[in-house]
C-alpha cells in the first residue's frame, strides 16, 4: 500500500514538472503574470509529491517491506535502525529519488524565499528548474523504479554492503546531493538569463547565495568521503584520484571558479558571458558524474552495478540539457559582452587568473579520467591513469593558485598598485620563509625534505595573508576594533576563514603525504611495534559481536616514555548477509598526528596477529580545514546583503523614476 | 564573426564526448566486457618456465616447460580448483581431448596437489600434461589476470590467440577450433 | 566517496603487505614498495598491488621483490610487468605517442587559456567605451533629473 502510494506520488509529480516546466515559461514570454504565477505553487507541490515518495521508500525499508524489491535487494532485518534508513539512498534507485528530491526542494526554496526577484527571472528559473525534474523524474519512473513488487516477497533480504553501514558513509550521498543538485540552481539562473538576454549585477547578486550553499554542501561532502575513506579502508589514505572521486572533485573546482567570477559580475559587471558558461558547466559536470558512476562504462570501486540501458537514457539526458543549455549560450553569449575595462594587475585581473587555473586544473583531472576511456574507444588500447599522473599535473596547476589567493584580496578594483600590496604581505612572506626553513632544518634537510617544506611554507603564507587582511580591514588606528570587525560585511569573514581553512588543508595534505610513518609486524601477546614517538603493545585479541555481524577486536595499548597514552581498540569484522569483510581501524586523533591502529589476520598458532600502525602527521588539520571552508562558506551564506541587497535596489530606481 | 566561433567551442566539445560515450555504452550493450585485459603477448614466444609435475598424477612424462610447448600447435589452459568458471569449461576441454584435435596443455594455478588431483578424479582429466604454478609465476609470465584463461601456441612455440573465461562450445567451434586446424597445416 | 556496488569484490586490507613478505634489507624493501605502487592490480578496480588483498597482486609483490633482489632497477621491474601485461598495468603512464596528449594536455590547456584571456583584454580595451552599469546609470539619471 505505502508502496504504491509512493509510486503514486511520484507519478503524479511528473505532470506537476511538465507544468513547472511549461507553463511560467510561455508567461515569462509573453508577460502573463497569471502564467508565471502557477511556477511557485508547482514547485511547492512537487516538493509535497517528492516528499510523499522518498517518505514512503523510507518507510517500507524501516519497516522491512521485502515485498519491495528495492528493500529487498539492499536491506535486512538485522541492521541497525539508522542503516536501514541509509539504505534508502545506497543503491541506484533511491539515490536518484534522493537526487529529485533535493532538486524539488531547491526549486521549492526559490518558490518560498526568491520574493525579492523580479518576476519573469523567477518564473524561468522554476522553470528550467521543472524541467531537469522532469527528465530525472521520467529517468526514475522508466528505468529505476524503486517501488516495483515482488511476489512472493521474500522472508528475508539481502542485506546492504557492510562498508556502507556507516554513519560517515550514511550521510555522504545526501550531502555530496545536496551539492551537486545545489548548483543545479546557478546553471537554471543562468539559462534564464541567456533566455532573458540580461545578465547584471542584480542577477550576480541572486545567483550567489545559491552557489555559495551548494559549493558549500559539495565542499564538506568530499571532505566527509575523504574522511570515511580513510578511517574504513584501513590504510590511512584519504584520496585515490579514482574517477568517481574525481566526478565530484571536477565540479567543486569550477564551482569554486564560478563563486569567485560571480563576485566580479557584480561589483564590475564584466566577465559575464564567462560567469554564465561556469554555471552552466559545472552543473553539466555533476551530471556528468551522475553518469559516469551509473553506465558501467567506467571501472572503479565506486561504480554502481552496471547497466547500459540505463547509461543510454542518462546520456540523452545528458545530451539535451548541456547540449541545450550551451546552444542557448552559443546563440545568446556574444550578446552579453560588455562591462567595465580593467588593468591586468588589478582584483579582477587577479580573480581571472584565480578562474583560469582552476578551470585548467578541472579540464585536466578531467582529462585524466577520461583519457583511458577515450583512448579504448578510438582504438589505442588499454591504459591506466592513476594518481602518480594526477599528483604530477594537478599540483604545479595549484602551486600558483594558492600563492594568488594571498594577494588577491589585496588588490583594488581596475587597477591595484602590486607593489603596495605586496608591501603590505611582508609579514606573510617573512612568515612563509620562517616557516620553509624551520620545517626544513627540523626534518633533516637535504633534497628530499624541499617539497614537505614548501607545502608547509605555502600554507603559512597563505594563511597569513588571509590573517593580515583580515586585521587590515578589522583595525582602527593600527589596533584591532570590535566595531570595525561588526561591521565589517560577513562575507568578508567568510571569506578569510575558508581562505584559512584552505592554508589548514595543505598543512594536513603536506603531512600525510610527505611525514607518514607505516609499521607492519606480526604480534604476540605482550610485544610491541615503535613508531612515531609511541610504543604501541599488543595486548591480545578477542571474540566480540554485533547486531549483524562476528568480530575480532584486537587491544593495543599505547604508550610514551613509559607513560600510558590511551588503549586502541581496532576490530576486524565478518558480516554474514552479505558475506564480507571489513576493518575497523582504531584512531587517536591529537593536534598534531593521528595514531592508527589496524587488526589483521592471524599468523600462526601462537595467538600473534599481523599488526599495522600508522603515523599520520597532521591529517586532523585536513578534516579541521575542510570544516573551516564550509564554515565560511555558511558564515557568507548570512550576509545580509543576499537577503536585502538586491530587492533593496529596485525599489529605488522605481522611487527615483516616480520622484522624476 | 571569429568572435562568435568560441562560443560555439563549448557545444563542440561536449558534442564529440558525447558520441565517445555513446559508442563505449553500445560497446557495452553488445556484450563487450570492459574489464577483459587483451594480451599483449600475440605472436610472441611462449615465456621460458620449468613447471613441476603434480606429485602422484602418474603420468609420464608431466610437468610443463617451453620446450613441451614447441612442436606442435596446443592449448595452454591456466585453470584451479577453488575457480568456478572452470568448472563450466570443463566438459568441453575433456571433448576437445578426447577428439584428439589438439593436446590440451594444463597449468595449475595457486593450487595444493591433492586439491587438483582430488578435483581432476571427479570431473575428468583432459590435460595431457599438468605444471603446478603456486606462486604464479608463469600465470604473471602470461599476463593472466583470472581463471580460466587459455591459449592458443602454435608449433614454433608463438602465442596465437589468447581466449580470456571459461570456453564455450562456440567460442571453440568457431574461433579456436579454425585457428588450430589452420595452424596444423 | 560515491556509492558502492555489492558486485564488485573490494579489496579493504590495510596496506595489504605482510611482514613475511618484506625483504631483509630496508633500502630494498623501501624500492619495492615504491615499485609496487606505480604498478596497477589488475584484478581491482583502480588500486595498486601495494594497497590491494588480491591473491595475484601479492603474488605480484612477491615477484617485484624477488627481482629487485636479484638486481634488477626499478624501472626493469616495471619493464618486465609491462611486457606481460601491457601498459594498462602502469598507474602512471609512459610518455609515447598514444599519451602525448595526455601528457601535454596541462600545459596546453593553460596556454590555450592565457591565449583566450589576452585577447579578450586586449580587444576590450581596444573597443568603445563601455556600456554603464546600472548603477552608472542610476547615478546619471539622478543627476541629470538634478535629484538630490
Amino acid at each position: 500500500m505505502i508502496a504504491e502510494l509512493g509510486h503514486f506520488a511520484l507519478a503524479l509529480a511528473l505532470p506537476v514538472a511538465l507544468i513547472q516546466s511549461i507553463v511560467p515559461m510561455m508567461g515569462a514570454a509573453r508577460g502573463v503574470s497569471a502564467w508565471m504565477d502557477v511556477g511557485r505553487p508547482a514547485a511547492l507541490l512537487q516538493l509535497a509529491l517528492v516528499t510523499t515518495s522518498f517518505s514512503a521508500l523510507m518507510w517500507c525499508f524501516i519497516n522491512s517491506d521485502f515485498s519491495v524489491v528495492n528493500v529487498f535487494q539492499n536491506s535486512h532485518t538485522a541492521k541497525p535502525l539508522l542503516y536501514k534508513i541509509s539504505g534508502v539512498w545506497g543503491n541506484h534507485e533511491g539515490s536518484m529519488v534522493l537526487w529529485i528530491l533535493i532538486l524539488a526542494a531547491f526549486g521549492a526554496a526559490v518558490a518560498a524565499f526568491g520574493g525579492n526577484l523580479p518576476e519573469r527571472l523567477r518564473a524561468r528559473v522554476l522553470s528550467v528548474q521543472g524541467m531537469i525534474g522532469l527528465g530525472f523524474l521520467l529517468f526514475v519512473l522508466f528505468t529505476s523504479n524503486p517501488f516495483l513488487r515482488i511476489d512472493p516477497a521474500p522472508i528475508e533480504g539481502r542485506g546492504l554492503n557492510p562498508l556502507l553501514q556507516d554513519p560517515g558513509l550514511a550521510f555522504h550521498p545526501p550531502m555530496l546531493y545536496l551539492g551537486y543538485v545545489g548548483f543545479s540552481m546557478a546553471f537554471s539562473f543562468a539559462v534564464a538569463a541567456l533566455i532573458e538576454g540580461r545578465v547584471d549585477a542584480a542577477w550576480a547578486r541572486w545567483v550567489r547565495p545559491w552557489t555559495l550553499a551548494a559549493w558549500t554542501f559539495l565542499t564538506l561532502g568530499i571532505g566527509l568521503g575523504s574522511w570515511w575513506a580513510y578511517y574504513e579502508l584501513g590504510w590511512g589514505g584519504w584520496w585515490f584520484w579514482d574517477p568517481v572521486e574525481n566526478a565530484s572533485f571536477i565540479p567543486w573546482l569550477t564551482g569554486t571558479a564560478l563563486l569567485h567570477s560571480a563576485i566580479v559580475v557584480e561589483r564590475r559587471e564584466t566577465l559575464k558571458s564567462w560567469t554564465v558558461l561556469l554555471a552552466l558547466i559545472t552543473f553539466s559536470l555533476s551530471m556528468l558524474g551522475t553518469f559516469l558512476v551509473r553506465s558501467g562504462i567506467i571501472t572503479s570501486v565506486h561504480a554502481f552495478a552496471s547497466d547500459p540501458a540505463r547509461g543510454v537514457f542518462v546520456l540523452l539526458l545528458l545530451g539535451i540539457a548541456v547540449g541545450g543549455s550551451l546552444t542557448l549560450y552559443a546563440i545568446r553569449a556574444p550578446a552579453l559582452e560588455g562591462g567595465g575595462l580593467f588593468a591586468p594587475i588589478s582584483r579582477e585581473g587577479g580573480l581571472l587568473i584565480n578562474n583560469l587555473l582552476l578551470t585548467t586544473a578541472a579540464a585536466t583531472v578531467l582529462v585524466g579520467t577520461l583519457y583511458p576511456l577515450l583512448a579504448e574507444a578510438i582504438g589505442l588500447g588499454k591504459l591506466s591513469v592513476g594518481p602518480p599522473y594526477f599528483n604530477a599535473v594537478f599540483i604545479p596547476l595549484m602551486t600558483p593558485l594558492l600563492l594568488l589567493t594571498g594577494v588577491g584580496p589585496f588588490l583594488a578594483w581596475k587597477r591595484a598598485d602590486l607593489s603596495g600590496a605586496l608591501q603590505r604581505l611582508k609579514l606573510a612572506f617573512v612568515t612563509a620563509i620562517a616557516v620553509f626553513a624551520g620545517v626544513w632544518l627540523l626534518t633533516g634537510g637535504g633534497l628530499g625534505a624541499i617539497a614537505a617544506a614548501a607545502g608547509m611554507a605555502l600554507a603559512a603564507w597563505l594563511g597569513a595573508a588571509a590573517i593580515v587582511e583580515w586585521l587590515s580591514r578589522a583595525s582602527l588606528n593600527g589596533m584591532p576594533s570590535l566595531s570595525r570587525v561588526l561591521a565589517m560585511p560577513r562575507a568578508a569573514h567568510g571569506m578569510t576563514l575558508a581562505h584559512l581553512g584552505m592554508a589548514v588543508v595543505i598543512v594536513g595534505i603536506t603531512g600525510a603525504s610527505a611525514w607518514k610513518e607505516e609499521r607492519i609486524e606480526a604480534l604476540k601477546p605482550g610485544q610491541h611495534i615503535d613508531a612515531g614517538g609511541y610504543r604501541f603493545t599488543f595486548d591480545g585479541a578477542r571474540r566480540t559481536d554485533g547486531p549483524n555481524y562476528e568480530a575480532v577486536q584486537g587491544t593495543y595499548t599505547v604508550t610514551k616514555d613509559g607513560a600510558p597514552v590511551a588503549v586502541l581498540t581496532p576490530e576486524r569484522r565478518s558480516y554474514a548477509q552479505p558475506p564480507q569483510g571489513t576493518t575497523e581501524a582504531a584512531i587517536l586523533s591529537t593536534f598534531t598526528r593521528d595514531l592508527y591502529a589496524v587488526i589483521g589476520e592471524p599468523d600462526g598458532d601462537e595467538g600473534a596477529f599481523v599488526s599495522r600502525i600508522f603515523i599520520e602527521p597532521f591529517v586532523p588539520w585536513l578534516w579541521a580545514g575542510v570544516l573551516m571552508m564550509g564554515l565560511g562558506g555558511f558564515v557568507s551564506l548570512t550576509d545580509r546583503r543576499y537577503r536585502v541587497g538586491a530587492g533593496r535596489r529596485a525599489s529605488t530606481v522605481a522611487a527615483v523614476q516616480a520622484a522624476a | 564573426m571569429r568572435g562568435r566561433l568560441v562560443f560555439l567551442l563549448p557545444l563542440a566539445i561536449v558534442g564529440a564526448l558525447m558520441l565517445v560515450f555513446g559508442k563505449r555504452l553500445l560497446d557495452v550493450g553488445r556484450g563487450e566486457d570492459l574489464r577483459i585485459l587483451p594480451t599483449v603477448l600475440l605472436d610472441t614466444p611462449v615465456p621460458d618456465m620449468a613447471l613441476d609435475a603434480i606429485p602422484g598424477r602418474g603420468r609420464n612424462p608431466d610437468g610443463l616447460t617451453d620446450e613441451d610447448l614447441r612442436g606442435e600447435v596446443a592449448l595452454v589452459n591456466i585453470w584451479g580448483s577453488w575457480c568456478v568458471a572452470c568448472l563450466a569449461e570443463h566438459p568441453v576441454l575433456n571433448e576437445i581431448a578426447k577428439s584428439g584435435v589438439v593436446p590440451v596443455q594444463g597449468i595449475a594455478w595457486r593450487d595444493s596437489p591433492a586439491a587438483s588431483l582430488g578435483w581432476l578424479a571427479k570431473h575428468g582429466d583432459p590435460y595431457a600434461r599438468i605444471g603446478q604454478d603456486p606462486k604464479s609465476r608463469a600465470a604473471i609470465a602470461f599476463g593472466v589476470t583470472g581463471a580460466p584463461e587459455t591459449f592458443v601456441v602454435d608449433r614454433q612455440g608463438v602465442i596465437r590467440y589468447k581466449h580470456t573465461g571459461p570456453i564455450s562450445p562456440e567460442a571453440w567451434e568457431r574461433t579456436i577450433k579454425p585457428l588450430v586446424m589452420e595452424l596444423s597445416k | 566517496m560515491g556509492l558502492i556496488a555489492m558486485m564488485t569484490a573490494i579489496s579493504l586490507g590495510a596496506l595489504a603487505v605482510e611482514p613475511s613478505e618484506r625483504l631483509a634489507d630496508p633500502a630494498l624493501e623501501s624500492r619495492a614498495r615504491e615499485v609496487s605502487k606505480a604498478l596497477r592490480c589488475v584484478v581491482c578496480q583502480n588500486e595498486s598491488i601495494d594497497d590491494s588483498n588480491a591473491e595475484l597482486a601479492k603474488d605480484m609483490r612477491i615477484l617485484v621483490r624477488d627481482r629487485i633482489n636479484a638486481g634488477d632497477s626499478n624501472q626493469a621491474v616495471l619493464d618486465y610487468m609491462v611486457e606481460r601485461y601491457g601498459d594498462f598495468v602502469l598507474l602512471k603512464p609512459r610518455v609515447m605517442p598514444t599519451t602525448i596528449a595526455l601528457w601535454v594536455a596541462p600545459a596546453v590547456l593553460l596556454a590555450l587559456g592565457l591565449l583566450v584571456l589576452i585577447r579578450t583584454m586586449r580587444r576590450r580595451a581596444m573597443a568603445e567605451p563601455t556600456a554603464l552599469s546600472s548603477d552608472e546609470a542610476l547615478k546619471l539619471k539622478r543627476l541629470m533629473d538634478g535629484a538630490p
